[in-house]
């Protein structure tokens, strides 16, 4: 009974209490709703330090509030709650979350969306992504040159354009090293399973890979590889701590001048809708410091990586042929963005 | 030394009522213990977590979608446990009820009247019911412990949904992406704001539920069957039966949770599905003390949870895994409270 008692005066001392919350209410509020969590060492993690650099750059005129593990079936509460709390832009972490964002944008008409790696857009509802096909293109040289056995294993995520055209890129870069290479592909069918990709980077080894790449977001596959003394290649993030002696480089995200310009747009008004799709260029797709290779090696890798940024090269250029034998005269921005098809040389086939 | 649980000569039935609010009681004890260690103010913690999200229309909302599905499959499961039948794996039925539900618009996208709406929901709960048929089959026939196959079924269930979602159910123009086609028109729940139909399917049901089992000899059957097994067979109670009609019935309540949560809320299938609602739902039917009435105020209770972690991150800053933890805690203390009255902890010595 004293408990209670004790709780019924707790309730009550909670309801006076009301009124204690801290506003700011002179700040503009940015928010981010993300897929996964903050300490997932890959996408999310990125997203996050993207956040840490808004404040650190926009400091007291902005604050920043996330909200993390939305599941995406059921994301448009957490979008609708951010909304109502007062944020002033919201950003939209996961292609699962385009219904939810543009459901919710009709309902704010004054909030400003941002939705990464969507495709629909709406007067307040903007897209952004990235070319991390670029930073594939150059993984896929160094992995050419630094596998003994010609072999790479590949662990992906689901079979969506990007990560089809990440595999693609990843191919055509180790081809124009050594026409003959192979790359061994696994369907991992998540975004986020440690022990899940930990398995598949094992099975891959086994049949004879020596170097992993992965398009699935946590750390285990270049944990396993240090663990087994082979290389591989970070994702999202710079891995390197995972693995001091096998990581080679890492495609990393890097959101943050992308979320402060936008961020800086909204407040000062020039924000309009659009569908960006940034990538070496602008800063969004970087590459994390070459390590564990030979001079050599480094030196091709940061040439090509510099003639992506120059525009000189271009991943998709050219003349490519297709897994079935035609050829493809020019491969456009529309054609990346929905790509279904393998190009020569890999011999996998996608997930129907 | 150890410790020695001993049964109590008689338990009393205040403490049985109390039990549950007791066990609330703790969980914000608890709760305001871990907001103080985070650097938050308790109070304003506990007020943010649970208080705030009975405030305004809109969350009150929200609350009452995210107590449908818990509200539904906790009746239903409070029946079955009453029996003494352990259906763990409600999550699985309610997985194959979205699915069997999503299954009518991907067959027929242009479907539009109102019998699209009533045949979805039939299929729903069909196929949380015949899912939830098999542990009962293998129950009766092999003597397999329902507690593992029902509960081993869920991840079974997930997989054939997440097959079959990035198969052959996803949507031709959807980019390779692994979700079936929207859901438009009659093959979504009609809604009120966010609130939609099952929220009243939900209300029925555990209404409906609590008079078979307290007004009906049905009710009686299954009660006597779950206290005194040899006692029910005398009375002429056929035990098997038992377990069928609580798992048809536990399921098809899942199945129809599922149904509705596509319906009602994500108007789609996608994969991976992994809402959790039919392990919470295990806690709102204890918490609920096993009567499917209780089950309305534990489900809206449970919902608070969900929608005060969302709450408690946006505006606390305090991360998801800890908005969580309170779910974990609830069951604990409910469970801890329960044993404590049948039983008291004496001390003895070792000899």
């Amino acid at each position: 009974m004293k408990k209670l008692l004790l709780s019924a005066a707790v309730l009550a001392m909670a309801l006076g209490s009301a009124t204690v919350s801290a506003n700011a209410a002179d700040k503009y509020k940015a928010c981010f709703v993300y897929l996964g969590a903050i300490g997932d060492f890959g996408w999310t993690y990125q997203h996050n330090e993207a956040r840490k650099q808004v404040d650190a750059e926009l400091g007291d005129k902005v604050e920043t509030v996330y909200v993390e593990n939305v599941a995406e079936a059921d994301s448009a509460g957490a979008i609708e709650r951010l909304a109502r709390d007062g944020c002033k832009i919201i950003f939209t972490t996961s292609f699962g979350y385009m219904e939810p964002t543009l459901e919710v944008a009709a309902k704010y008409p004054d909030v400003k969306f941002e939705h990464a790696t969507g495709f629909k857009t709406a007067p307040n509802v903007t897209t952004y992504n990235a070319k991390f096909h670029q930073g594939r293109y150059v993984l896929g040289q160094i992995a050419a040159k630094m596998s003994k056995t010609g072999t790479a294993g590949y662990i992906a995520s689901f079979p969506i354009p990007e990560v089809v055209a990440g595999i693609n890129a990843f191919m055509l870069g180790a081809q124009s090293v050594n026409p003959n290479f192979k790359i061994k592909i696994v369907w991992a069918n998540t975004w986020f399973d440690p022990g899940k990709e930990g398995d598949a980077a094992k099975v891959l080894f086994s049949q004879g890979a020596d170097i992993i790449a992965q398009h699935t977001d946590s750390a285990a596959a270049i944990t396993v590889a240090e663990e087994q003394g082979k290389l591989g290649f970070g994702q999202s993030s710079d891995q390197i701590k995972f693995g001091p002696k096998a990581q080679l480089t890492a495609n990393l995200d890097n959101w943050g001048p992308y979320y402060v310009r936008r961020i800086k747009a909204a407040m000062d008004g020039s924000w309009k809708t659009q569908s960006s799709w940034d990538g070496m260029a602008e800063g969004t797709v970087k590459l994390a410091p070459f390590t564990n290779m030979p001079d050599d090696v480094a030196k091709m890798a940061a040439a090509t990586t510099a003639d992506i940024t120059s525009g000189k090269l271009d991943p998709f250029g050219g003349k490519i042929t297709k897994q079935d034998g035609t050829v493809v005269d020019k491969v456009d921005d529309g054609m990346i963005l929905g790509m279904n098809w393998y190009v020569k040389g890999i011999d996998d086939q996608l997930p129907k | 030394m150890r410790l020695d649980l001993e049964k109590r000569s008689d338990r009393s039935s205040l403490m049985a009522l109390l039990s549950p609010i007791i066990a609330v009681a703790l969980t914000l004890l608890f709760g305001a213990i871990v907001f103080w260690l985070r650097g938050v103010d308790p109070l304003h913690g506990l007020y943010v977590y649970f208080i705030q999200p009975m405030t305004d229309e809109w969350s009150r909302e929200k609350l009452i979608v995210k107590a449908t599905p818990l509200v539904l499959m906790g009746a239903g499961l409070a029946l079955s446990y009453k029996a003494n039948i352990w259906n763990i794996g409600a999550e699985g039925q309610f997985v194959m009820g979205a699915l069997a539900a999503g299954a009518v618009p991907v067959l027929f996208p242009t479907w539009q009247s109102p019998e699209v709406m009533v045949v979805m929901l039939l299929a729903g709960s069909l196929g949380g019911l015949l899912w939830a048929w098999i542990p009962a089959v293998l129950k009766v026939k092999f003597h397999a412990n329902e507690i593992l196959t029902s509960l081993m079924l869920v991840y079974v269930a997930r997989l054939v949904f997440d097959w079959l979602v990035r198969g052959i159910m996803r949507d031709p123009k959807g980019m390779n992406f692994p979700k079936s086609v929207r859901f438009e028109g009659w093959q979504r729940l009609p809604s009120w704001g966010d609130v939609h139909l099952g929220a009243l399917f939900a209300l029925v049901a555990a209404l409906a539920l609590a008079f078979v089992m307290y007004r009906m000899l049905k009710g009686f059957e299954l009660r006597t069957l779950g206290l005194a097994p040899r006692a029910g067979r005398f009375a002429g109670f056929s035990a098997d039966k038992a377990v069928y009609f609580c798992f048809a019935v536990s399921g098809a309540m899942a199945g129809l949770a599922g149904a509705t949560d596509v319906m009602g809320v994500a108007h789609q299938l996608q994969t991976p599905y992994e809402p959790n609602y039919g392990f919470v739902a295990i806690i709102v039917a204890f918490l609920g003390r096993l009567n499917p009435i209780g089950s309305i105020i534990a489900g809206l209770l449970l919902a608070i949870t969900f929608i005060g972690g969302e709450a408690a991150q946006a505006t606390l800053h305090i991360p998801d895994k800890i908005a969580k933890v309170f779910q974990g805690v609830l069951l604990f203390f409910v469970l801890a409270c329960d044993t404590l009255i049948l039983y008291r902890i004496k001390l003895r010595a070792k000899k």
